[in-house]
């Protein structure tokens, strides 16, 4: 039996009138590769930056990452630690080396000596496949070299859990690929990716478990073959009719 | 007599020349204190402005506004000549100080805030999502990158600062108007006032065009 990492009850949140978010119900075993699509303003990415307290969510409900309630206060820097992020801009430090951008967080928050979280960091952009890139500033990468980087960034924390934000949806075409083959490689590493994607055919091949959202709503979730091939709501089959034969 | 022996008079300039050097040097420490005291001020001013509980950011915020809206001249007559009825007693020099600082302070703070909140939310979010304190997401993060868009509009506040430390001769400091006004009542010519003049462009002329320099090549980072 899997252990629960994430544990979403119940969750609704408001934007003024609008539920962004309404009753969310999720639990996330560890390890676990979880993609969640859905049309634009569905609440996937509200849904994602919960998890990390991004986004609050203090209308009602409760989250927790490996028991930790997620909330305001001494134990979300805590939580924090466990949970890296990738954004769909990457969000570099564009001040910084690559390689001072993967080192910054382990030195700042775990303490690590300089010399340790440099070999780690170089370590790191070898594996997503940079490694020659670790002197230049992000401003001189590709999109898809930057949002690698990010990928090691968040990597340097060896966090638990790993969020993507539409990771793949600020990149030309031809480096979407080059980001999902780092990804793949990922899962099955035994860290717990929530992916937020449009990349069916990613989700479809190295999703454990496929939610589909619409309207602030968990509509549907089971295995890439149940949500691909037999949907049962028919607003899951109206959205990937939508996007897969286009 | 002719223009040129009335206001370039090389020998009354030669003679007032070392009164003139000494008030430039009271100029640069009032102005040079006052400068590092507002940078001070301002940053802190700002921050809290931006990211302190409610109940602190109001006063603050009035604070900021009354400071620039408030002429310098009044205040620094007020801070010499008034709180010494309520007993606070400063010096010509930490009056045209604290007045310039308290002033300067209120420009800077807004400078800063400007700067950071030209940051990309992003880097805001990308910090806090690995964990980062708030201290070190402003250290690493936000003001280094903040700086570099700060420091045209800065140093034009430097060089206000600089302009203003000659209101302090209102308050009997000695610095380079007030010696300048003062050798010109002694040697019965006005040719220290345009020494004082000379000697003021000198020094600021420079950081003007700095300023220019900076904008330039900032403005085409941003085409």
């Amino acid at each position: 039996m899997m252990r629960n990492i994430i544990e979403i009850e119940n969750v609704t949140k408001h934007y003024g009138a609008f539920a962004a978010l309404s009753d969310i119900d999720l639990t996330i075993g560890e390890g676990e590769v979880v993609c969640v699509i859905g049309p634009s303003g569905s609440g996937k990415s509200t849904l994602i930056r919960c998890i990390n307290l991004l986004e609050t969510y203090c209308d009602q409900g409760s989250i927790r990452v490996d028991g930790i309630p997620v909330q305001p206060g001494p134990t979300l820097g805590q939580v924090r630690a466990e949970v890296g992020m990738v954004f769909q801009s990457f969000n570099l430090f564009p001040h910084m080396s690559v390689l001072k951008n993967v080192m910054l967080a382990p030195m700042r928050v775990r303490k690590t000596p300089a010399a340790e979280a440099a070999a780690k960091a170089r370590e790191l952009l070898g594996r997503v496949g940079i490694a020659e890139q670790a002197d230049k500033y992000p401003g001189h990468l590709s999109g898809g070299q930057q949002q690698r980087v990010a990928i090691a960034r968040a990597l340097a924390m060896e966090p638990r859990v790993l969020l993507f934000d539409e990771p793949t949806s600020a990149l030309d075409p031809e480096m979407v690929g080059e980001v999902l083959d780092v990804m793949r490689q990922l899962a099955g590493t035994g860290v717990t990716m929530v992916v937020v994607t449009h990349e069916m055919g990613f989700a479809r091949q190295v999703a454990d478990r496929v939610i589909f959202m619409d309207g602030g709503r968990i509509v549907e979730t089971g295995t890439p073959a149940q949500i691909f091939d037999t949907p049962k709501e028919e607003r899951t089959r109206n959205f990937l009719s939508a996007v897969l034969n286009h | 007599m002719d223009l040129f022996e009335t206001f370039f008079n090389v020998p009354v300039f030669i003679r007032t020349f070392p009164l003139l050097m000494s008030g430039l040097v009271v100029t640069l420490q009032i102005g040079v204190t006052s400068i590092i005291a507002g940078l001070v001020l301002g940053l802190c001013l700002s921050l809290l402005r931006m990211y302190a509980p409610a109940w602190l950011r109001l006063p603050v915020a009035v604070y900021i506004d009354i400071f620039r809206s408030i002429p310098l001249l009044v205040l620094l007559i007020v801070v010499y000549y008034a709180l010494p009825f309520v007993g606070i007693r400063l010096s010509p020099f930490l009056s045209a100080a604290v007045s310039l600082t308290l002033v300067s302070g209120a420009y800077t703070a807004e400078i800063f805030r400007a700067g950071i909140q030209a940051i990309p939310s992003g880097q805001f979010e990308a910090s806090r999502a690995l964990g980062l304190s708030y201290k070190d997401m402003m250290i690493d993060v936000v003001l280094p990158q903040a700086i570099k868009i700060v420091i045209p509009p800065l140093t034009n506040n430097c060089i206000n600062v600089m302009k203003d430390t000659a209101l302090a001769s209102v308050v009997a400091m000695p610095d380079l108007l007030k010696q300048a006004t003062q050798a010109q009542a002694l040697a019965a010519n006005p040719t220290p006032l345009i020494g004082a003049a000379i000697i003021y462009l000198a020094f600021l002329w420079p950081l003007v065009a700095l300023v220019s320099r900076f904008e330039n090549r900032l403005g085409r980072r941003g085409a």
